[in-house]
């Protein structure tokens, strides 16, 4: 089985996250970065694919250069292959990033390629359904659970208390969600693995989208510092009285 | 909540492992009303003890580093959260495997169990290295790990039971007030709960201190700098075994990293990479972190060179890919320009203390010193080297401590030679003949930012007449930093005369009619003496241990110019604001005055041919001063002498130093006059005279009878140790520092090895030396001795060893050399009557 | 000018998310909001859509469409937003409705704009809006260009407010046209293992982070939530660490709730967590450290050891 896994470069924030002074991207001064979670995810499942079903995998971002840093973490984890799109800085949008993926994808004979259901960062949830219609192949999204054999895959999420179940033929894109798996911590071995390997690059064009984004910007908080209704056990009347209050109490 | 403070006796900020060790000793020593702060919540408000790796080294070259390392571990020990791991510091170069015998023998000096291993035996204490990456190892058995976090939080908790304390955690201070500007007093501290009035406040906020210190207005010779640490496990070989650790600490030390179990994971620790400095100001706050303000993203690129050379080491055990690299930061940890922590009272406010860049190993320990200091205690350990006040302030630029830290912090686990020296910030300051010296050839040392000669290519024609009397060094080692040059400029110099550039003395004057009560309050000599005499003397501390060594010039009734080294300028000021009586003002002369040393026995005609002055030993005899013209310069001279000929330091305006080292030198070319470097100055001249030199021989830890430096008579006048030194004077010394010379170079190899310093001194059975009050023997100073053709050591003995013409032994390099005690007392061993320096 | 806005139903009544979407496509101006539903005719829920100002309701049946086909849906609504001149399709910014959305964009080669908070029509084929970007932690400012905007609404940013003047509400049934390939992939529903109230709709959910301590912290927190009606959240951390199943979290790769009060205990408030519950209308954090983030979030505190509080809480409440 031969596994394309979608990646992208994002910020590690942790209890703030801040804008740069001009409103077009995240301070990320003091921050790491990493490979968006879902797709962490997505990175483990196609190595666990190939560890039982055998293959390989290829991995792949659209980003800066320095996203070759998250195309090594994917190596080190097991991906066999890596791809850069490199781009110069500009936000890519959702339409433009399925085209480009598609163009490597169609050089390439993947059968399956799996992508996060979201970036952490833009949120746009559509790189996978706009890849697959590129395709021309069967999409699921959000999926938590996938089943392989030689004809398909069967993929599963959850919604609203009830299973969905879905029958694809390969090949097929499949966007997964955290949980789907408990994604591996790198091996030294494959960290010195992935420090050798080489790069694929290449370099699309950046194009224009009818969705702009003008400024970012962090939402005004309503709330304010919480109040302390005590300390310890001996606080307990005192939450009871407002859980009362709030209406919780049946 | 608690009632927030509206005062206290001091606030200590941060709740680190020095904040609470602080604390905890402060309460014993019975402060009340202490508040401790943090921004952060307990018990790991996100500082650097949060993310240490916890384990402890006993060995240290430096004496305060071990022995604050000591006092640290007997206090985890009491605490109960140190566990003994052993440790071993691998090899995998021949340079290496010399310097794990060096510190052998330096632990042999501090009395550290330490042991050399061979590849096998290494491989049997850590089944998991690859013994054949090795040449051996140094096997230190009561390396350990503690839990500084828990320790820290018992020592905070036992000072709040004791009703000592208040914890403020979650709590950022904004503000220190000072009254009266620089030099003033602390009054306060603002923080975002309120505002606290105290008369002190440390600042033991590890990486954040510098921010902390510009509070208050004082600047902090700190910066953060990353260390890079990963984590891998699960190890199947540490799966069963008990407790967090279980095997020895290796330190591969060629690598620049170190490998500890912690648990069911193999830490794996780095100073190999970049030097990345952080600037306090950038550090995230808790918010804005991931993982803690001190716990930032790792920087794979920097640590994966590293990986291969772990791998090479441990290759099964971290070669397992079932085994993940789990926890990766670039934790922050504090550097100082000289690698030593920052303890005491700092120069810019009284009652404004610093305990800050202490690292796990010594934090109980610096925490205890700070507590002794601020009670007005002298230190258990002689805590000089760490002086907050020691630095000047081109030292506390950022410029300056970012550039030692880039270049101190791949040195962490380096071979460093005991005389290496700095390379970057330099040349920060120079004395008016610097150009000269540079045409000369000098090769230049730095002490206190001064760029000091320590010996002139230009004498290398001297090596042949002096052919044969050099006593140069065959091994590589010790002909580092070193010339045969020095010891052909100290035959010169006692053969004809030497002009030495002593630009970097610290001038420092005391005035006003309080100042003779000044000087002498601090002096054990008597210094009221007439006008134009120059007096030798020792400062003490309350305890009787020595404080400062230096001489004093009376210049006039309220005049008084105190003359002592440039590396000990800055403490010695502070040591003198801090007694300085009402009517006494201290000025700083330093960059107003320079001093050039003419020495040597025609130093006399040299100077009688550019002066009128009468220069003569009955005109001008010793230890007296006077201004005299030197063609149109008026000079202070002041006829002493630091290498034991006839001559003079002579002062002069700092614009004016040029014209009379010019003047000098044409005088002297008739008379044979060469330049002389430090190299002469402050070892082969000083040793052979027996002269002591602070920080080596003088310290705290020794007293003014043991040093055999009492006079016949005690002056009536009280001053700083008195009652403690006429203790001294009825009790026998328990030990004598004596002079050794050493009977034979050969070493195994046959290659002459020469000592130097702190080497552990064995008596002829090879054991080590202690004395009464558990000292150790170790040479505290070693150099040639070109005049009497011998090597030098100096050392404290014990009085039965203390024996002249008695035999020992000396340590080094893993190698035992015989010596003889050639002087036990300070007779000099070269012109023992003093008879060059009278002439 | 018309809106077309996909509604989910949740048992008989419209979602709570589909709601929210109704409230927003109603303040996109003068329109007619003309939606769709996917459920026979007679059980489409047209009162309370009247209340939301739904005027006209295309009922997909499943004699026509059976079950969930994303591309099918996206392709019903592509040829409805055609047959009403459309200048807006919208949907709930539910997994479904971000799914369909992006499949109608992908249909139309329009943009998509996902979990807007505002939009307003700027003239011409403009429209402005406010997106959820990291999961609502930051918002974007962006202008769409398009003959039709695509977009979904956050479901924890928009209160659902019905129309002041309830409309006059037809259902039409509708026929959709399909190719075979806009069925390819459909679902295949049966009840999820785990029963119980769903962590998306809870009405009280108890929160329990690295603070619970382990994987056996939990039951008295599932004690608390029982007595609450609730169910049992976690963050990040508990979930990476395998203490708990993957579906109980609550963060921005996991859940994101909505409930009336969400008790988080021993939970720092990780800003991935934030993301999972500030759409919680309260939050009571209990948690050791005065200084943990979550209280930055919360109304109030109780500063105290879960392991203490959480057993004191329950005797309270049982013995009321």
């Amino acid at each position: 089985m031969e596994i394309l896994v979608c990646v992208k470069r994002v910020p590690t924030v942790g209890g703030k996250i801040a804008v740069t002074p001009d409103g077009q991207e995240v301070d990320t001064r003091m921050s790491g970065f990493s490979i968006s979670p879902h797709e962490e995810c997505a990175v483990e499942e196609a190595v666990q694919i190939t560890e039982r079903a055998g293959g390989s995998v290829t991995v792949l971002t659209l980003g800066p250069e320095a996203a070759i840093e998250q195309l090594r973490d994917a190596l080190a984890l097991g991906a066999g292959r890596a791809v850069l799109l490199e781009t110069d800085g500009r936000e890519w949008g959702p339409i433009a990033t399925a085209a480009a993926i598609a163009a490597e994808v169609r050089a390439h004979p993947y059968d399956l390629v799996l992508l996060g259901n979201e970036a952490a960062d833009t949120g746009d949830y559509q790189v996978g359904i706009r890849l697959a219609h590129e395709l021309g192949w069967p999409v699921a999204t959000g999926i938590k659970n996938l089943s392989v054999s030689a004809g398909g895959v069967v993929a599963r999420r959850e919604y609203r208390g009830v299973e969905e179940a879905y029958s694809l033929p390969l090949p097929a894109v499949i966007t997964v969600k955290e949980g789907i798996n408990l994604p591996r911590y790198p091996s030294l071995p494959g960290r010195l693995r992935a420090k050798r390997a080489a790069i694929e690059r290449s370099a699309p064009d950046w194009a224009a989208e009818g969705l702009r984004k003008e400024t970012l910007r962090v939402p005004a908080s309503s709330k304010h510092q919480a109040t302390v209704l005590g300390h310890g056990a001996d606080a307990v009347p005192e939450l009871v009285r407002v859980l009362d209050e709030l209406g919780v109490l049946s | 909540m608690t009632d927030f403070p509206a005062r206290a006796s001091a606030v200590i900020i941060g709740a680190g492992i020095v904040g609470n060790s602080l604390v905890h000793h402060l309460a014993l020593l019975g402060w009340r009303d202490l508040v401790l702060v943090d921004k952060g919540p307990m018990p790991n408000p996100g500082g650097s003890t949060g993310h240490a790796s916890n384990f402890i080294f006993p060995i240290e070259y430096s004496k305060m580093m071990f022995e604050l390392t000591t006092d640290s571990t007997e206090q985890y020990k009491e605490l109960g959260v140190f566990t003994q791991s052993g440790g071993i510091e691998v090899a995998r170069t021949a340079a290496r495997m010399m310097e794990l015998r060096r510190r052998c023998s330096q632990a042999k000096s501090w009395g550290i169990p330490a042991e050399v291993l061979t590849p096998g035996e290494v491989n049997k204490l850590v089944p998991y290295l690859d013994e054949s990456v090795i040449l051996g190892g140094a096997y230190f058995p009561t390396v350990g790990v503690v839990d500084s976090l828990r320790g820290g939080t018992l020592m905070r908790e036992q000072a709040q039971r004791s009703g000592a304390l208040t914890v403020l955690a979650g709590t950022e201070v904004h503000g220190i007030s000072v009254d009266g500007g620089a030099g003033g007093r602390v009054r306060g501290v603002t923080t975002s709960a309120g505002e606290i009035e105290t008369g002190n406040v440390v600042i033991c906020c590890g990486v954040w201190s510098p921010r902390v210190a510009r509070m208050a207005g004082a600047r902090l010779a700190l910066t953060p700098v990353v260390h890079q640490m990963i984590s891998v496990g699960p190890i199947a070989l540490f799966a069963d075994t008990p407790g967090e650790i279980s095997y020895p600490i290796v330190r591969d030390v060629d690598t620049n990293m170190y490998e500890r179990q912690h648990g069911g994971d193999m830490e794996v620790g780095s100073y190999a990479h970049r030097p990345i400095v952080v600037p306090p100001d950038e550090i995230p706050s808790i918010e804005e972190s991931v993982l803690s303000p001190t716990e930032l993203p790792f920087t794979q690129d920097d640590f994966d060179p590293q990986l291969a050379q772990a791998l090479e080491l441990m290759p099964e055990l971290l070669g397992d890919e079932r085994a993940g690299i789990r926890y990766a930061i670039n934790g922050l940890i504090s550097m100082t320009p000289d690698g030593h922590p920052i303890l005491g009272e700092m120069p810019e406010a009284r009652g404004l203390w610093a305990a800050a860049a202490s690292w796990i190993k010594e934090g109980p320990g610096c925490g205890r010193a700070v507590a002794e200091l601020m009670s007005g205690r002298v230190p258990a350990v002689d805590v000089h080297e760490a002086d907050a006040a020691r630095f000047y302030p081109h030292q506390r630029t950022t410029a300056h401590v970012r550039a030692r830290a880039r270049e101190g912090f791949n040195k962490m686990y380096g071979i460093v030679h005991p005389a290496e020296q700095w390379e970057s910030s330099r040349p920060l300051r120079v004395s008016p003949v610097y150009e000269r010296e540079r045409a000369l050839g000098a090769f230049f040392y730095e002490t206190a930012g001064w760029e000091r000669p320590f010996w002139y290519t230009s004498n290398a024609p001297l090596l042949d007449r002096y052919a044969g009397r050099l006593m140069e060094r065959p091994a590589e080692w010790e002909s580092r930093w070193w010339s045969p040059v020095i010891n052909a400029e100290h035959l010169a110099m006692r053969d004809a005369c030497a002009l030495v550039d002593l630009s970097a003395f610290a001038i420092l004057e005391i005035t006003g009619p309080g100042a003779l009560d000044a000087v002498q309050n601090l002096s054990v000599v008597q210094v009221n003496v007439a006008n134009g005499r120059v007096v030798y003397t020792s400062w003490l501390d309350e305890n009787g241990g020595f404080r400062a060594d230096l001489t004093v010039m009376r210049l006039g009734a309220d005049r008084f110019r105190v003359v002592t080294g440039g590396a000990t300028g800055q403490s010695d000021a502070k040591w003198i604001l801090d007694h300085l009586p009402v009517g006494a003002a201290l000025a700083d002369l330093t960059s107003a005055w320079t001093t050039i040393g003419l020495w040597g026995p025609r130093a006399r005609d040299v100077l009688a041919s550019v002066t009128a002055d009468d220069v003569s030993h009955a005109g001008f005899p010793f230890g007296t001063c006077r201004e005299i013209e030197i063609g149109n310069v008026v000079v202070l001279a002041s006829r002493i002498s630091y290498v034991g000929e006839l001559g003079w330091e002579l002062h002069a305006p700092i614009e004016q130093g040029a014209r009379l080292w010019d003047t000098l030198w044409e005088a002297g070319q008739p008379h044979g006059l060469v330049p002389a470097g430090i190299g002469v100055y402050g070892t082969t001249g000083r040793l052979e005279k027996g002269y002591r030199a602070f920080g080596a021989e003088l310290t705290p830890d020794y007293t003014l009878t043991e040093a055999g430096m009492t006079r016949p008579k005690v002056k009536e006048q009280p001053f700083i140790g008195k009652e403690a030194y006429l203790r001294q004077r009825q009790e026998p010394p328990c030990a004598i520092l004596c002079t050794l010379t050493v009977d034979s170079h050969a070493s195994a190899d046959g290659t002459p090895r020469y000592m130097l310093g702190g080497e552990p001194i064995l008596s002829p059975a090879g054991e080590r030396l202690v004395d009464a009050k558990g000292r150790p023997s170790y040479v505290t100073s070693a150099g040639s001795g070109p005049s009497v053709g011998k090597h030098l050591l100096m050392a404290y003995l014990p009085p039965e060893y203390a024996v002249e013409g008695g035999s020992l032994l000396v340590e080094y390099m893993g190698e035992q050399y015989p010596v003889t005690v050639a002087v036990a007392g300070s007779t000099p061993l070269f012109d023992p009557q003093n008879e060059r320096v009278r002439s | 000018m018309t809106v077309v806005c996909l509604v989910e139903l949740d048992g008989a009544e419209p979602a709570d998310a589909s709601l929210r979407a109704l409230t927003l496509a109603r303040a996109l101006g003068d329109t007619s909001v003309q939606t769709v539903v996917f459920a026979e005719s007679a059980s489409v829920p047209a009162a309370a859509l009247a209340d939301y100002g739904v005027s006209d309701v295309y009922a997909v049946e499943p004699g026509a469409l059976e079950g969930y086909a994303p591309q099918a849906w996206a392709r019903v609504l592509a040829r409805l937003a055609a047959e009403t001149g459309a200048t807006a399709v919208l949907a709930a910014g539910t997994d479904r409705g971000n799914e369909v959305l992006a499949h109608l964009g992908a249909i139309t080669g329009l943009p998509m704009a996902a979990n807007c908070t505002i939009v307003t029509p700027d003239g011409g084929q403009t429209h402005r809006l406010v997106r959820h970007r990291w999961a609502g932690l930051l918002l974007e400012d962006a202008v769409m260009e398009a003959p039709i905007a695509l977009f979904t609404v956050a479901t924890d940013a928009v209160a659902p407010v019905p129309a002041q003047t309830p409309a006059a509400v037809a259902v039409h049934v509708h026929k959709p046209e399909l190719a075979e390939g806009d069925l390819r992939v459909r679902a295949a529903e049966s009840p999820a293992g785990a029963g119980g109230a769903s962590l998306a709709t809870a009405r009280v959910v108890v929160g329990g982070g690295r603070g619970v301590g382990g994987p056996d912290g939990f039951a008295p927190l599932e004690e608390l939530a029982g007595l609450l009606g609730g169910v049992v959240g976690v963050s990040r951390v508990v979930t990476s660490e395998g203490w708990r199943p993957h579906r109980q979290q609550v963060g921005q790769t996991g859940t994101k709730i909505t409930p009336e009060l969400y008790l988080a205990c021993g939970i720092s408030g990780a800003i991935q967590h934030i993301a999972g519950c500030a759409g919680a209308r309260h939050i009571i954090a209990i948690n050791t450290d005065p200084g943990a983030p979550i209280l930055a979030h919360a109304d109030y505190a109780v500063i105290g050891d879960l392991h203490q509080v959480i057993p004191a809480l329950v005797a309270a409440l049982r013995a009321r």
